[in-house]
C-alpha cells in the first residue's frame, strides 16, 4: 500500500472556525479503541492532575489557616465560610474586578468595530496597495507587546498622559490585538457571495451601506471569535496593567498577585481570593467554550 | 440566511484568501476612485491610526532608545552607538536569562509533545463523558498565568505546603528552601507548573489534529491486521505532524517572551535563576530606569524570536508547504 493520499486542504487536521462542535461518529470506529478498565484509570490521573491544584486552592479557601498548617492534604473540617465572605464584602475584590471587565470589554469593542472595519475593504476592495497594508497588519504578528512595553509605557503615561487609567491600557491591548483579528476575519469576509452584494448595489445599497446591512449581520461566528479571544487574553493579561496601573485602579490579575505577596503567610485567604477571581474567567470558558477552541484552532490554522 | 451565515463560517480556510482580486468591477462613474479611496480611508483608518500609534511608533521608539544611555528624563542626547547592546550581551544575567529561555522552549516541546499526545490519543477513545474530560483537561489553560501561579506558589510552599507534605508522606523531603527557592531545581518547577497550565492547548489542538484524520485508512490498515498502537505509531502520530509542528512552533514562541509567571513564582530568583529575557528588560526598564539597556535587551529579544520563526519555517514548516504541494501533484495526476 503506498502512501495515503489525503486532501492537501485538510492535512494541517485542524477544522475551520464554526465547523468545530465535536461531533458523534454515527459509525463507531473500532480505530478509537473503546474504554477499557486501563484507559478509564489513565482519563481519571489526567484529571486529578489537571484538577487538583484548582480543587485545592477552592477547598483551601474553606479552610483555616490552623487546618492547613495542620494537614495540608486535608479536607475542610469543619467548613469556613470566613475567608470568602471576607473576600466578597472587603471591596477590593469588587474594584479590582470592575476593573477588569471595563478594560476587557473596551478592548474587545475595540478590537471587534476596528477589525471588522479594517478587514471589510481588505477583503472586497480593489484598490492599490491593498496587499501591502494587508502585510502591514500581518507583519504585526510577529511583535508581541513585550518587545515594545518600555516605549509603551512612556508612549502612555508621559505623552498621553493615561497613566492609570481604563483607556491607558486597552487602547494598546486593543492595537496588539489586531493583526490577528484582521487575519481571522478577513476570510470571513472574503466568503461572503459576490451575489449579495450585486444584489444590494443593484437595490441601490452603496458599498458603505452594504457593510453596515448585510456584512455587519453576516459575520457573526467570526466577529464572536475574535471578541472572545480578545476579552479572555485581556482579562488574563498581567504584563501592561502592571505597569501601568496603581491603587484603586488595579485589574484582578495583579490585585491577586499582591495580594498573594502581602499576606503570603495566610494561605486561606490566598486561596479564597483567587478562587473567587478565577470564577469569572471560567464561567465564561464554560459559555463561550465552543467559541474558544474554535479561535484558537483558526488562529492555528491560519 | 443560515445557509449564507454557514458558508461564511465553513469557507474560513487560509485558502480562500487573495483568489479574487479581480472581480470587483472598477467603478467607472467619474470621482469613483476619489469614493474608493475615501471609503477606505473611512474603513480603514481608525484601525491603522490605533496600529501605527501604540505598535508601530512603540517599536521604532525601541530601536531608537536602544541608541542611547537614558534614563527617562530630558531629552535623548547621549548617543552610544552599540554600547547597550554590548553591555547587555556581556552582561552574565542577561546570557543566563537567554538560556533560562531555551532551556523551556527545549523542555516545553520535549514535555508536552508526549504528554499531550498520550493524553490526546486516550481521550480520542470512545470513553464515556469524552466531552466533559475534554472541558477539564483546557481548564489550567484558561486561568490567567498569574491565577496559576499564585496557587501553585501556595501549593510548593516549602515544608507546609500540599506537595511536600505528600512527598514525604512517601519518604521523599523537599529541599528545605522549596522547590522554588532552590536555585537547582526553581527552572524546573517552573518548567512543571508551565506545563500543567499550557498542556490542555496541546491536548486540545492534537485532538482536533486527530479529528481530521480519514477513517477509511485507519480502517484499512485494521482490516489488515494493524493493532491499536500499531495504527497510532504508522498511522494516526504520522499524519499528526503537521498539527504536531504547528504547536511547537507556538510553544516556542511563547517560551521566548515568558515573563507572567517567572515573575509571580520567584521574581527571576532566587540568585537569577529563574530570569527570562522579558523579566530582564522589565527589571532594567521599569526597576533600574536603564531604558536603553532595556530597550537594547528588547531589540535582542525581538531578534532572536525572528530567528527562530525564520529557522522553523525554513527548516520545518516548509516540510509542510512542501508535502502538500507534492501531494496535490500527485492527487492531480492520479
Amino acid at each position: 500500500m503506498s502512501r495515503p493520499l489525503i486532501d492537501p486542504d485538510r492535512d494541517l487536521g485542524v477544522p475551520a472556525p464554526g465547523d468545530l462542535r465535536p461531533r458523534k461518529r454515527p459509525r463507531p470506529s473500532a480505530a478509537q479503541g473503546g474504554g477499557s478498565p486501563l484507559v478509564y484509570v489513565g482519563a481519571l490521573v489526567v484529571v486529578a492532575l489537571t484538577l487538583g491544584p484548582v480543587l485545592y486552592a477552592v477547598l483551601g479557601g474553606f479552610r483555616t489557616n490552623a487546618q492547613i498548617a495542620e494537614s495540608p492534604a486535608g479536607l475542610p473540617d469543619p467548613w469556613v465560610l470566613d475567608n470568602y465572605r471576607r473576600v466578597l464584602t472587603g471591596g477590593t475584590f469588587w474594584r479590582y474586578a470592575l476593573n477588569s471587565a471595563a478594560v476587557a470589554v473596551i478592548t474587545t469593542a475595540l478590537v471587534v468595530v476596528l477589525g471588522l472595519m479594517a478587514a471589510y475593504p481588505l477583503a472586497r476592495y480593489r484598490f492599490r496597495g491593498r496587499e501591502t497594508l494587508y502585510v502591514a497588519f500581518l507583519v504585526g504578528l510577529l511583535f508581541p507587546a513585550t518587545v515594545a512595553i518600555i516605549p509603551l509605557f512612556i508612549l502612555v503615561t508621559r505623552d498621553l498622559q493615561m497613566g492609570n487609567t481604563w483607556w491607558g491600557v486597552a487602547l494598546p491591548q486593543a492595537a496588539f490585538a489586531l493583526p490577528i483579528t484582521v487575519v481571522i476575519l478577513r476570510p470571513f469576509l472574503m466568503a461572503i457571495p459576490d451575489e449579495l452584494e450585486e444584489a444590494a448595489l443593484m437595490d441601490g445599497a452603496s458599498r458603505v451601506g452594504f457593510f453596515f446591512r448585510v456584512v455587519v449581520p453576516l459575520s457573526g461566528p467570526g466577529t464572536v471569535t475574535v471578541g472572545v479571544l480578545a476579552f479572555v487574553a485581556s482579562w488574563n493579561a498581567y504584563l501592561l496593567p502592571l505597569l501601568l496601573l496603581q491603587g484603586d485602579m488595579k485589574t484582578l490579575p495583579l490585585g491577586v498577585a499582591d495580594y498573594s505577596s502581602q499576606y503570603s503567610s495566610d494561605a486561606a485567604g490566598v486561596f479564597a481570593f483567587t478562587t473567587v477571581a478565577m470564577i469569572p474567567a471560567l464561567v465564561f470558558f464554560l459559555a463561550m467554550q465552543q467559541r474558544i477552541v474554535g479561535g484558537l484552532q483558526g488562529a492555528v490554522k491560519g | 440566511m443560515t445557509v449564507s451565515t454557514d458558508r461564511a463560517a465553513g469557507a474560513a480556510a487560509p485558502s480562500a484568501p487573495a483568489a479574487h482580486p479581480g472581480r470587483r468591477r472598477r467603478s467607472g462613474a467619474p470621482g469613483g476612485a476619489l469614493r474608493t479611496a475615501l471609503e477606505v480611508l473611512f474603513f480603514v483608518g481608525p484601525a491603522l491610526a490605533l496600529f501605527l500609534v501604540f505598535v508601530v511608533w512603540p517599536i521604532i521608539r525601541a530601536a531608537q532608545f536602544s541608541l542611547y544611555r537614558w534614563k527617562g528624563f530630558g531629552p535623548l542626547t547621549d548617543f552610544v552607538g552599540l554600547d547597550n547592546y554590548s553591555t547587555v550581551l556581556h552582561n552574565e544575567v542577561f546570557t543566563d536569562a537567554f538560556t533560562h529561555n531555551l532551556f523551556i522552549v527545549v523542555g516545553s516541546v520535549l514535555l508536552q509533545m508526549p504528554l499531550g499526545l498520550a493524553i490526546a490519543l486516550l481521550l480520542n477513545r470512545r470513553i464515556r463523558g469524552q466531552g466533559l474530560l475534554r472541558t477539564i483537561v483546557f481548564v489550567p489553560y484558561v486561568l490567567a498565568e498569574v491565577i496559576a501561579s499564585v496557587v501553585w506558589l501556595q501549593l510548593l510552599q516549602p515544608e507546609y505546603g500540599v506537595i511536600d507534605s505528600l512527598l514525604s508522606s512517601v519518604g521523599i523531603a523537599g529541599p528545605e528552601q522549596g522547590w522554588l527557592g532552590t536555585p537547582d531545581y526553581a527552572l524546573w518547577t517552573v518548567l512543571v507548573v508551565l506545563t500543567w497550565k499550557y498542556l490542555g492547548l496541546a491536548v486540545l489542538l492534537f485532538l482536533a489534529g486527530l479529528q481530521g484524520i480519514p477513517t477509511d485508512v485507519v480502517e484499512a490498515a485494521q482490516i489488515d491486521g494493524a493493532s491499536w498502537w500499531q495504527v497510532q505509531r504508522w498511522i494516526t502520530i504520522p499524519l499528526l505532524g503537521p498539527t504536531l509542528r504547528v504547536w511547537a512552533f507556538l510553544s516556542m514562541i511563547g517560551s521566548l517572551q515568558l515573563f507572567d509567571m517567572v515573575w509571580v513564582l520567584t521574581g527571576g530568583g532566587p540568585a537569577n535563576s529563574t530570569t527570562s529575557m522579558a523579566t530582564f528588560l522589565v527589571t532594567e526598564g521599569t526597576k533600574r530606569h536603564n531604558y536603553g539597556i532595556a530597550a537594547a535587551a528588547s531589540v535582542i529579544l525581538f531578534v532572536v524570536a525572528l530567528v527562530f520563526a525564520l529557522l522553523y519555517q525554513l527548516l520545518v514548516l516548509r516540510r509542510d508547504t512542501h508535502d502538500r504541494t507534492r501531494l496535490a501533484r500527485a492527487g492531480g495526476g492520479a
